[in-house]
């Protein structure tokens, strides 16, 4: 029993000690290497950080919902790109031109409902027609994208509001805005996750969906609730990064959905349902973060990121294996 | 002879409804535009068909076996970065054995990862990817990668070339599928193949080294990646590091259209060629009737979705899903 209560334990404390080891690491690393005079635990550098985890990190709070599932969705990059798109572009629709700064709240509404929409299209048909959600937002991943394409062309959407920019710029007790959309979904998603019926309902789906079925749990509607709750929050992370810099290229947020899935992973969700913990993601967001922008402290080619998140991940998956096989061994005797 | 019920016509609309969807669709192209058949066109789009249908081949191994290979689209990258690079260096005849050395031990890295440590194949070939890809642009620098003098080599032949008049790329396509299709289906590793995927634990139990198996996979897949790098490095004599990205999910498409589950234990290599023709003429066609590039995006979504869907309906004899 103490195994089992312990393992969770160890797994969401051992991202967090992993954000600590890469901090000491490019802290230490950076006073060779570096070649600016700034420490890496510079104060400014830090508020950055947090606020470049933003556009991944609100994500992965739904990948890690729908990965708790059972599920996975590969259409987060595309969504992204489309209520990003919307955004931009509906501002200066003819039908809003009277509206002055009030077309900003306009706009941000049309996002953040196409990425419902675009949600709830992957989980209606992840429902209704019970095809694996790893083919069915394969599809979609390309579908939306190609409908990002047909909106524009390759021609980048942009548009500039002041009014806007300020709103994302500005600095609220030190934090930037960006970073206190992620400590909002953090928190309301932890919330979900750990206090409420839906949020007990999805581990249990994820863990036997045989047995939540019986339970008188309505898997279908569940699932498509979690498929539009990851678009809304797709397209969340759209508005908070484009309100800043005002322009979106069509091919915007690909390779998104490998990044949010290895923070989700490295925080120690299963990719087989049933475990998995907001806290944890939350650390493996840090985690990825912390190392784009250590790689590059200590001077190290951006290129290598790749090459390091990669290996990492193997890795996680590999120590990952090891704990459980000692939980179980541990169980039998 | 037996009279068909009308729910064995159900299932065989649902078996074969890929293949006559793909009849109404070249009917329909046809009609639109009559270049759509023709001898030049026909040939064309097989052409441009291979690099993905090369890869195709040996992710409908993986696939079969149970697994999936996401990494094939940085490792193509890859392996067209080598063999370009490697042409100036050491010259075509030694840079190609180079280059499938190199990639084949990325695909038996893989290979053992999954294989034999057991670890999750959707997680380890992302992490690849990724891995992959920072590897490419380190080995280039982050540059193009160019060859200096094109007029004079011969290694545009696996490209560029034609032979009996018929392009070289078409002939390896199909003289490759023709070679595995055979090893898959006449062979007892193909059919150790189908029993992994199909059942793991039966399949060990009945003696069949699973580990190892899985690891075969991993390496021709890796072989089919390097032959699609080769001919795209001859076709362009000069590529860019990001060549081969996105194209691991139109493979794992086309695979998936030929009718190959994910879960393992079915496909087969005519289907696949079937999955990357579907492919390639869906593409050629809406272009021919004047639709924008990006259309195919969309239709290719919709023609996967239905695939699937049919296909599983037909198995479980029900349209809509048991989902709650």
């Amino acid at each position: 029993m103490q195994a089992g209560k312990m393992t969770p334990f160890i797994k969401t404390g051992a991202i967090w000690a992993f954000v600590v080891l890469e901090l000491i690491f490019f802290s230490v690393a950076g006073e060779f290497l570096s070649l600016s005079d700034k420490p890496f635990m510079d104060l400014d550098n830090m508020l950055l950080l947090l606020k470049q985890s933003a556009p991944i990190g609100i994500i992965a709070m739904g990948m890690t919902i729908i990965m708790i599932n059972g599920n996975i969705d590969l259409s987060v990059g595309a969504i992204f790109a489309l209520a990003a798109v919307i955004l931009l572009d509906s501002m200066s629709w003819a039908i809003f031109a009277g509206l002055g700064d009030w077309v900003i709240p306009v706009s941000w509404a049309l996002a953040l409902l196409t990425g419902v929409v675009l949600g709830a299209v992957n989980g209606l048909i992840v429902w209704k027609t019970g095809v694996d959600a790893f083919i069915v937002t394969l599809g979609s991943m390309l579908g939306f994208r190609g409908l990002v394409f047909m909106y524009n062309g390759e021609n980048p959407t942009s548009e500039l509001n002041w009014t806007l920019v300020d709103f994302a710029e500005a600095q609220f007790l030190g934090l930037h805005t960006a970073t206190w959309f992620l400590a909002a979904v953090t928190l309301v998603i932890w919330y979900v996750m750990t206090r409420t019926v839906h949020g007990r309902n999805a581990y249990a789906i994820g863990n036997n969906r045989e047995a939540a079925v019986n339970a008188g749990i309505r898997v279908g509607p569940h699932m498509m609730i979690n498929f539009m709750i990851i678009g809304f929050l797709a397209a969340l992370s759209a508005v908070v990064f484009y309100s800043e810099s005002g322009s979106v290229n069509p091919n915007d947020g690909q390779l998104y959905e490998l990044w949010v899935i290895t923070a989700v992973v490295l925080g120690g969700t299963k990719l087989t349902g049933g475990a998995g913990s907001i806290i944890g993601t939350l650390g493996g967001v840090l985690a990825i973060q912390l190392l784009r922008k250590g790689l590059g402290h200590i001077g190290a080619d951006t290129e290598t990121v790749n090459l390091v998140i990669g290996l990492i991940l193997i890795a996680v998956l590999f120590l990952d294996r090891q704990l459980n096989l000692k939980g179980k061994e541990e169980l039998k005797t | 002879m037996a009279t068909l019920s009308k729910q064995d016509i159900g299932k065989i609309l649902a078996r074969q409804g890929i293949l006559i969807a793909f009849a109404f669709f070249i009917i329909g192209f046809t009609l639109a535009n009559g270049r759509f058949l023709s001898p030049d066109n026909v040939m064309g789009v097989i052409r441009s068909s291979a690099i993905l249908g090369v890869m195709a081949l040996g992710v409908t191994f993986v696939v079969i076996s149970g697994n999936l290979d996401l990494s094939v689209g940085s490792m193509m990258s890859f392996s067209t970065i080598v063999v370009l690079d490697l042409h100036d260096k050491i010259g075509p005849a030694l840079a190609i054995p180079a280059m499938f050395a190199m990639t084949l031990c990325l695909g038996a890295f893989i290979g053992f990862l999954v294989g034999y440590l057991k670890l999750n194949s959707l997680i380890v070939t992302l992490g690849m990817l990724s891995a992959i890809h920072g590897l490419t642009l380190t080995y280039s620098g982050g540059k193009n990668m160019d060859i200096a003098d094109k007029d004079g080599t011969w290694f545009d032949v696996f490209g560029q070339g034609t032979a009996l008049g018929i392009p070289v790329p078409i002939l390896m396509f199909l003289a490759l599928a023709a070679l595995l299709g055979i090893i898959l289906a006449k062979t007892p590793f193909g059919r150790k193949v189908y029993a992994v995927g199909g059942n793991g634990t039966a399949a060990t139990f009945s003696g069949i080294k699973r580990a190892r198996t899985v690891f075969l996979c991993y390496l021709m897949s890796a072989g089919c990646v390097a032959t699609a790098g080769l001919i795209q490095a001859s076709r362009s004599l000069g590529s860019q590091n990001t060549v081969g990205q996105g194209l691991e999910l139109e493979v794992l498409a086309a695979v998936i259209l030929g009718g190959a589950s994910l879960l393992g234990g079915s496909g087969t290599i005519f289907k696949t060629v079937i999955g990357v023709l579907i492919l390639g003429f869906i593409q050629n066609g809406l272009l021919l009737v004047g639709l924008q590039f990006y259309v195919q995006f969309v239709v290719t979504w919709i023609i996967i979705i239905l695939a699937v869907w049919l296909d599983i309906a037909a198995k479980r004899g029900k349209l809509w899903s048991n989902i709650a």
